[in-house]
């Protein structure tokens, strides 16, 4: 069985439809990578897993579990943490409140405290008592990240992680994912950077308009493949 | 000496005002929402504790404490089965549902109690006083100011040293980032409200024992808690504080000139802020 | 959609609809009744008609501030006072005709909004409407102050006042009534005019630019202003226009009452809280809605007065459940079954041939 599951998931937003049936798997230990253009879908997905759309509760399965119809607090308590689109830190909070309200509905033990993450991303101890929206883009960006970490996430939800950042920032927060995977974590990334994404994937998966247009090993896809799948035209 | 003593009156008046003002203040900092019905929910938990202290011959303070609870089941429920659904961007909701409220619990309280004056007895407590200096202080009006004080150490605790606070904080800035950190919004919105009662129910307490009260004056109480919190300016309960000692100092001034001016005094005190400070005295720097 | 010719030219911007036209002869047909009422009508009937008049046009003022301009007053009987105040010095102290007087009234009360806008203005949203509150408070603690209107214990119009009244004598001897009577139906007579007038008035603002204006102020705020709505002027206006309808009223209503007090004059629950609840039951933001919302006050009091507060308490909570299950109200829920409008400001595309296109916007669009 896999971990995590949406089987013919549907999105709409009022009148507009933003997914037609995307089915997903992620296996334990595995990373994944959803890419695809802007309007794709692919944040609309995220938002569906992480219950901030509500759909059909048999859409999204963790462990075999039907979680589509449950509230966000709900899926975050069984164990699904999501760093959102545009990292979202609460402009009131410092960066150590931050991190605390990560498990603020799940508290269980396991790898991850304020000390481990601390530890992962050393900055933000210095940090820890500004306010979060003082710090720059790549520091806020591990915020978001050490606050889906500090519940012990089951499966961690990256949501555009690397928009905005240059690629030296980038590349220091993709250097923490070695770790978090060793922590147990399973991870969905969705990236617009190709290149990132065949990196640290195990699998991908790429969306057009709402549906997943092509999915494999990196190993496995070809370029062209890849651009087919992604612009919907041949190259 | 005059003087002294009635501005002293007035300070103490003051921190009447911002028991009544706290819990407006409260809901206001965490979702926006401004209770229209915030006054006679007041005297509903006075005519709660009168209630109490009738039927089973209690102390008064010990009948606010057997209110409290009470006084935050209603708010809990109140917020979360009316309320809650009046939340979101356009500002008529809210305010014409609790403006509603408001005339339904005043009218409420006018079928079940008449609009008879009141008063919770409080024995010898009333009239105990003790010199303060050149001064002597009723017992009842320091104990009122103080209790204003303690609350509002009390709520700055909860709110920046508490687990509870950090997510009122957090769900205030952006609820749906909060719901994914595991909140739910419209029970933590419940939470706050039932809070805000229970403060609103130590005012009730001061209320009723110190002057006498009927079903028709919550929204005068509304407007002298709304006052206090513009001029300390919003989400500052220190400052909310200030505003109330403020509105407190005017009115016992007017009313030492004329008596008929006591709350007018208190009125033009508030307008007058409003005119240099717009903002209120101690602004909240994002907003 | 045709594709030869340019369709620019068969495409014309119309509000009005079927229903409409017919609706405004039934207008015409119900006014001209409504003068003619106190021909075979009773007194006492004519007197509700008025209170019902003055109801409405309290109502159309308050939902235009409300429901079109975002303004969430709940100090409306400010101006109800104070124009019934201004109206009564005209008259007891310069000594005025009553009936010029109130015109006199509503100058007042326009001129009081100027201050009193001045501080309210400073104040946003929610806090807004208790601002208007305060500021109802101070009118009302001042002129409780004015011992040569009565101070805080009110005073009555002079007799004479009221019986000389200009055209008092003429309708009293035209049909032949008791001058008590005849400036009752003089009363209603103005009421009738003012109802008109107002819900006219209003009809016509949302159909001009500025109540584009309005509606997509109200609708979003940033957006209405990069398109170069001026927020802060048309809400100035909107303003002091409605100051100036509630303060004629007010003194209309006061002269047919004859007997001011503070307290009454002043009364957040006579003056604001029935018609904020006349226009949540009827429909906020639609002019058909205040109409509805009055008609049904009136019944709901005529059956319930004999029931004191419970009447109040079953009126704030048919508000309380409008607003959280029905917010656009009866009219609203009326609307949507069946599409019908009788003042339909709505701006829609119309082909030459007369299809309605599905384009539409506007105030209720």
């Amino acid at each position: 069985m896999p971990l995590l599951e949406t089987r013919n998931l549907f999105a709409r937003y009022g009148d507009f439809q933003a997914l037609f049936g995307v089915d997903l798997v992620l296996e334990a230990g595995e990373t994944i990578a959803v890419i695809g253009a802007n309007g794709a879908g692919k944040s609309t997905l995220m938002r569906s897993i992480s219950g901030v759309i509500p759909n059909k509760p048999e859409s999204v399965r963790l462990d075999g579990e039907a979680i589509g119809g449950l509230s966000s607090a709900r899926v975050v308590a069984r164990g699904i943490a999501m760093v959102p689109e545009g990292r979202r830190l609460f402009p009131s909070l410092t960066v150590e409140e931050n991190l605390l309200m990560g498990c603020y509905g799940r508290k269980v033990a396991g790898p991850w405290s304020l000390e481990t993450v601390y530890a992962l991303f050393p900055i933000l101890r210095e940090r820890r008592k500004q306010p979060g929206t003082a710090l720059s883009g790549g520091q806020q960006q591990m915020v978001a990240i050490g606050r889906a970490l500090m519940s012990n996430p089951r499966v961690l939800l990256c949501d555009e992680i690397s928009l905005g950042l240059a690629p030296v920032v980038i590349r220091d927060i993709y250097a923490a994912f070695p770790s978090i995977l060793g922590s147990g974590a399973s991870i969905v990334i969705v990236e617009q950077d190709i290149g990132q994404a065949m990196k640290v994937a195990d699998r991908v998966y790429c969306m057009m308009e709402g549906r997943v247009t092509l999915t494999g090993r990196p190993p496995d896809l070809s370029r062209q493949a890849i651009h087919e799948a992604y612009f919907g035209v041949h190259a | 000496m005059i003087w002294l003593d009635t501005i002293l009156q007035g300070v103490l008046l003051g921190g009447l005002y911002a028991l009544f003002a706290a819990g407006l203040s409260l809901v206001f900092g965490i979702m926006r929402l401004v209770n229209l019905a915030h006054g006679d929910l007041l005297v509903m938990a006075a005519f709660l504790i009168l209630v109490i202290v009738t039927m089973f011959g209690l102390n008064p303070f010990l009948a606010a404490l057997v209110a409290l609870p009470i006084m935050f089941a209603i708010g809990w429920s109140l917020q979360y089965f009316i309320l809650n659904r009046t939340l979101g961007d356009d500002i008529l909701p809210p305010l014409l549902v609790t403006f509603g409220l408001s005339i339904v619990i005043q009218n409420a309280l006018l079928e079940g109690f008449s609009a008879d004056s009141r008063r919770v007895p409080a024995g010898t407590l009333e009239t105990m006083s003790l010199p303060l200096g050149p001064v002597t202080v009723g017992l009842m009006p320091l104990l009122t100011f103080l209790s204003a004080v303690a609350v509002i150490v009390a709520l700055n605790q909860l709110f920046y040293r508490s687990e509870l606070g950090r997510a009122f904080r957090a769900t205030s800035d952006d609820a749906v980032t909060a719901g994914l950190m595991g909140v739910e919004p419209h029970r933590l919105f419940a939470t706050a409200t039932g809070i805000a009662m229970v403060v609103v129910t130590i005012a009730a307490l001061y209320l009723g024992t110190r002057a006498n009260f009927d079903p028709t004056i919550g929204p005068a109480r509304l407007i002298y808690a709304f006052e206090a919190v513009i001029i300390g300016g919003l989400g500052s309960l220190w400052g909310t504080l200030l505003g109330g000692i403020i509105i407190g100092v005017a009115q016992t001034v007017g009313a030492a000139i004329n008596p008929e001016w006591q709350i007018l005094s208190g009125h033009l005190a508030f307008l007058l802020v409003l005119l240099i400070r717009p903002r209120g005295l101690f602004p909240r720097a994002v907003d | 959609m045709d594709a030869q010719g340019p369709p620019t030219r068969s495409w014309s911007i119309e509000t009005r609809t079927k229903a409409s036209r017919g609706f405004f002869i039934a207008v015409a047909f119900l006014v001209a009744l409504g003068f003619l009422a106190p021909l075979f009508l009773a007194r006492s009937t004519v007197q509700d008609l008025f209170f019902i008049l003055t109801m409405l046009v309290l109502a159309q003022c308050w939902n235009l501030l409300a429901g079109y301009a975002g303004l969430v007053s709940v100090g409306q009987q400010v101006f109800v006072g104070f124009g019934a105040y201004a109206m009564f010095a005209c008259v007891s102290l310069l000594g005025l005709d009553p009936i010029s007087a109130i015109f006199l009234g509503g100058l007042g009360a326009a001129l009081l909004s100027l201050p009193t806008g001045f501080f309210i203005f400073r104040l946003q949203g929610a806090y807004f409407a208790i601002g208007t509150w305060v500021v109802a408070e101070v009118v009302r603690l001042l002129l409780a102050q004015w011992r040569a209107l009565g101070g805080g214990t009110g005073t009555s119009l002079p007799n004479s006042a009221t019986r000389d009244m200009w055209a008092t004598q003429f309708v009293s001897e035209l049909f032949d009534m008791r001058p008590a009577q005849a400036m009752d139906v003089l009363t209603y007579w103005l009421a009738l005019v003012v109802a008109c007038l107002t819900t006219g008035f209003i009809y016509w603002l949302l159909r001009t630019r500025r109540g584009l204006g309005l509606a997509a102020l109200r609708d979003n705020q940033e957006a209405a202003r990069a398109v170069g709505v001026d927020a802060a002027r048309l809400k100035w206006a909107v303003y002091i226009c409605v100051s100036f309808v509630t303060g004629v009223c007010g003194a209309l209503i006061y002269v047919q009452k004859a007997r001011i007090s503070p307290d009454a004059a002043f009364s957040v629950v006579d003056w604001t809280a029935y018609v904020i609840f006349i226009v949540v039951i009827g429909g906020i933001g639609t002019l058909e809605g205040p109409i509805v919302g009055v008609i049904v006050f009136f019944l709901l009091q005529n059956a319930l007065a004999e029931y004191g507060s419970w009447y109040l308490l079953l009126l704030g909570a048919m508000g309380i459940i409008i607003m959280l299950f029905a917010p656009r109200g009866l009219w609203g829920l009326f609307t949507d079954r069946t599409g019908i409008q009788f003042f339909p400001v709505r701006r829609m595309l119309v082909r030459r041939d007369g299809h309605h296109s599905k384009v539409q916007g506007g105030p209720n669009g």
